[in-house]
């Protein structure tokens, strides 16, 4: 019995189409929750505002999670090259290095709170802890995702072969890290030149 | 070499008949999710039609009190969602499901689990916004919802922000898989412009899903906030904007409009060719014509908001957006007419719906582009004019083309013909009642008459309430007509006439197909040479270009015995689709009650149901085991 994949019209995997199209969606869904934050920027009903962002801090977080854009690629070449212990090693650090962005948002948002920025606070308030907080669910979700892939490649289930598996949680992660990209600009950096 | 569940200890939940209540649940047949959109959408149906009753009673006579302003606030509102969200587009995704496989010469769509997962997704969604009225009432704000209206002085529109985002979660899944199907799973020489126009209708309105439906889901989850959680996004007091919602509302609200008319469009855009004998007249601006709707359909959405506080630079920028609307538009109605001009018309019931769809919604259409005049709109804004307006395009164009290829498919889905006396009768008497019950609506609106009110005001006069009075009895004739319909399609499942595989002497791929289609769809995948493919097929053109039929065989990849030996590798049935969607109840209901306990078990849930899905054992070995294929993915 063989089971020969269907090629596809355009050559290209239909899993790496379906997950290209759904981000060319998430664009849209974040850039929504920007243009909210932007009209609230000033919005802040004598509570604390912009200058309650600790650039320095964010920016070392930033860095990690760029750099994990690299262990991805690194991750997905080994998987190319059929390395699987290697590409696991590089998805473990990934998936450290997206957990240790998550641990600094948590850091950085109870700061904030006890600061006085509450959700309920004012505008300003609500419109940066969805904006940020939304992105710090994509980036759990794709931590979940890269422990997924360790532990499968670990039973067998995700075989040598199968590198477009790693290609498109990579296609994701890049994905969340470019909205991070923008967020950063956005949120931290051009509304501390007004200042 | 790998052959039966080898890999992995995955669960094994898989059903292994073939018939019964466990193979619908576990189906991942495009053609069987196809069908269950299509009954779940006429039970949601019948409901909408029975809150709509209930209004037009209320609004029979001036000054009743047939049900209280509450129950009156619910139904209307549940009446827009439910014909929005659980009937119209669910209703265009049965066709989509159905037919798109099968008019591009594919086996299923990209993503059948996925596919599953989107009926499961609309499936609760309805069922949990129902549920409310078990649970404090119903939702009623109106379908759009304005905050701060919404989040404050209205609770139950909680169930309306997390409804609204569990049904938009399935229209993104089968937006991406309708996308990656078409582009990626057409069959050999199926370039795009030979692609049926109901396939370019499906890729538009999948597209205008996968931009519309994220800005809702930013504006449910910002009014679900405010009104569970104390967020500030819409709350005045604290500086928030009310005209943020209405924006992002409508950036989703508008292009939402031609998601629902696109696939109408698309199927009259199949019946009137076949029933004209002629090829669609325009096919390229057809085409065009409908992926130009889609982007325009983005930049109008302000018109929504002209009486809001928008400054008159973008009150001039919309209106002229909006005229310039209407260009595609008209170009469509002109192609339809012309496809019919000099055509040898055969009026079926599926072709009298088409041309209903046509000119009904040419009158919508009409009434339509007197929104886009900013003083005209500042007159009718919120009067029943704009409820005739969009009934004339959503009843009249919408659903006539929805009924249309329900008549002019269902042979293909059943192998038995809709009783055609039945159904002419049910054409007629639903025109009539759809006219008497719309068409006074212009007039009551005219002169004054407000939507949204639960009691018709008396001060309006003797004028406005004979108005309302036909409206009212038009329903009585539209519930008439419509349960001709249902007692014609059941008594046609079980003793219509047999049809053979392509009664219409159709131009379109799936009446190649045995009827009703095999699992697998086609034996041999046909390699396509031209538009109107299976026509070409049957007939050849003399001189003078009039179709001479061509003998039976004369292609040969249309062979019913070829494949018996090969094995077609056809996706497994899994349960997983519906376990792992079944989560989104406890996730839901905890959303809107704010309650931590649900909102985890919904999510643990959820999470172990999408693994449970990854890791379940493939019946016939991985799709990229690299020992089967090679590097055929790379």
């Amino acid at each position: 019995m063989t089971a020969v994949a269907p090629s596809t019209t355009m050559g290209l995997d239909n899993r790496k189409l379906g997950m290209w199209t759904f981000l060319a969606s998430e664009f849209l869904f974040f850039g929504a929750f920007m243009s909210a934050y932007l009209l609230y920027l000033d919005t802040t009903n004598r509570g604390p505002g912009i200058e309650i962002f600790d650039i320095p801090f964010t920016s070392v977080s930033s860095f990690v999670l760029l750099m994990s854009s690299l262990t991805m690629v690194l991750a997905h070449n080994s998987h190319v090259r059929g390395d699987m212990r290697r590409m696991r090693l590089w998805v473990l650090a990934t998936a450290g290095q997206g957990m240790v962005f998550l641990g600094g948002q948590v850091y950085e948002f109870t700061v904030f709170f006890r600061e006085g920025l509450d959700l309920t606070q004012s505008p300003f308030a609500s419109s940066f802890y969805f904006l940020a907080g939304f992105h710090g669910a994509h980036v759990a979700i794709g931590v979940l995702l890269l422990l997924g892939l360790y532990s499968l490649s670990l039973t067998g289930k995700i075989k040598p072969g199968q590198d477009v598996k790693t290609e498109i949680i990579g296609l994701y992660w890049h994905f969340v890290d470019i909205i991070w990209v923008i967020i950063f600009t956005v949120v931290y950096l051009i509304p501390e030149l007004r200042v | 070499m790998a052959t039966m569940t080898t890999d992995g200890a995955g669960p094994k939940l898989r059903p292994t008949k073939s018939t019964g209540f466990l193979s619908w649940v576990a189906t991942t047949d495009h053609k069987r999710i196809g069908i269950l959109y299509f009954w779940t959408v006429l039970v949601f149906f019948f409901i909408g039609g029975v809150e709509s009753s209930l209004i037009r009673a209320q609004l029979a006579q001036a000054e009743l009190s047939l049900i209280t302003p509450e129950i009156y606030n619910q139904m209307f509102t549940m009446h827009g969602i439910t014909m929005v969200f659980l009937v119209v587009m669910p209703f265009a995704a049965a066709f989509f499901n159905y037919l798109l496989p099968l008019m591009i010469g594919a086996r299923d769509v990209a993503f059948p689990r996925l596919n599953a997962f989107s009926y499961w997704f609309y499936l609760f969604g309805g069922i949990f916004l129902y549920s409310s009225f078990f649970l404090g009432g119903a939702p009623n704000g109106s379908w759009v919802g304005y905050a701060p209206l919404s989040t404050n002085a209205v609770s139950n529109m909680a169930f309306y922000a997390v409804g609204l985002q569990i049904l938009g979660v399935s229209s993104l899944a089968s937006a991406v898989n309708f996308i990656v199907t078409i582009v990626n799973m057409r069959a050999p020489g199926m370039t795009f412009m030979r692609m049926p126009m109901f396939v370019w209708m499906t890729l538009t309105t999948s597209f205008l899903l996968l931009f519309a439906v994220p800005i809702i889901a930013v504006a449910l989850f910002m009014l679900q906030f405010d009104a569970v959680f104390d967020a500030q996004f819409f709350q005045p007091a604290t500086g928030g904007d009310p005209i943020l919602y209405q924006h992002l509302f409508w950036l989703f609200g508008h292009p939402e409009v031609y998601i629902m008319i696109l696939p109408a469009m698309g199927i009259v855009s199949e019946v009137m060719p076949t029933f004209s004998r002629k090829p669609l007249f325009g096919y390229a601006a057809m085409a065009f014509a409908g992926a130009a709707i889609g982007f325009i359909g983005f930049g109008v959405w302000a018109h929504h908001m002209f009486t809001s506080a928008i400054g008159p630079v973008p009150r001039a920028a919309f209106a002229v957006a909006t005229m310039f609307i209407a260009v595609p538009t008209g170009i469509k109605i002109f192609n339809w007419v012309f496809t019919m001009w000099g055509g040898r018309i055969r009026f079926t019931t599926a072709m009298l719906f088409s041309v209903g769809f046509v000119s009904m919604f040419t009158i919508g259409g009409l009434s339509g582009v007197t929104h886009a005049i900013v003083p005209h709109n500042a007159q009718q804004h919120d009067t029943y004019w704009v409820v005739a307006h969009f009934h004339y395009v959503l009843f009249g164009g919408a659903l006539f083309g929805l009924i249309s290829g329900v008549y002019y498919w269902f042979p293909k889905v059943t192998g038995r013909l809709m009783d055609e006396k039945l159904g002419k009768i049910h054409f007629w008497s639903w025109l009539v009642g759809f006219n008497l019950t719309f068409g006074p609506m212009h007039m009551s609106g005219l002169l004054g008459q407000p939507r949204r009110t639960a009691v018709l005001p008396g001060e309006l006069g003797t004028t406005v309430e004979t108005y309302n009075l036909l409206s009212s009895s038009g329903v009585i004739v539209l519930a008439v007509s419509a349960s001709i319909f249902l007692y014609n399609l059941i008594r046609s499942i079980r003793r219509g006439e047999v049809s053979g595989d392509d009664p219409w002497d159709a131009r379109t791929l799936e009446w190649m197909t045995a009827t009703p289609p095999k699992h697998h769809n086609f034996d041999v995948i046909p390699t396509i040479t031209s538009r109107d493919e299976f026509w070409h097929r049957k007939y050849a053109e003399s001189d003078q270009g009039i179709p001479v039929a061509v003998p039976v065989g004369a292609s040969d990849d249309h062979d019913d015995h070829a494949g018996d030996g090969e094995h077609i590798h056809m996706p497994d049935p899994s349960l997983w689709p519906a376990l792992h969607t079944l989560g989104v109840l406890p996730l839901g209901y905890g959303l809107v009650y704010a309650n931590w306990l649900l909102i985890g078990i919904g999510a643990v849930w959820m999470v172990a149901g999408m693994f449970g899905w990854i890791i379940e054992p493939l019946a016939e070995g991985d799709d990229d085991e690299p020992a089967l294929v090679g590097s055929a993915t790379h």
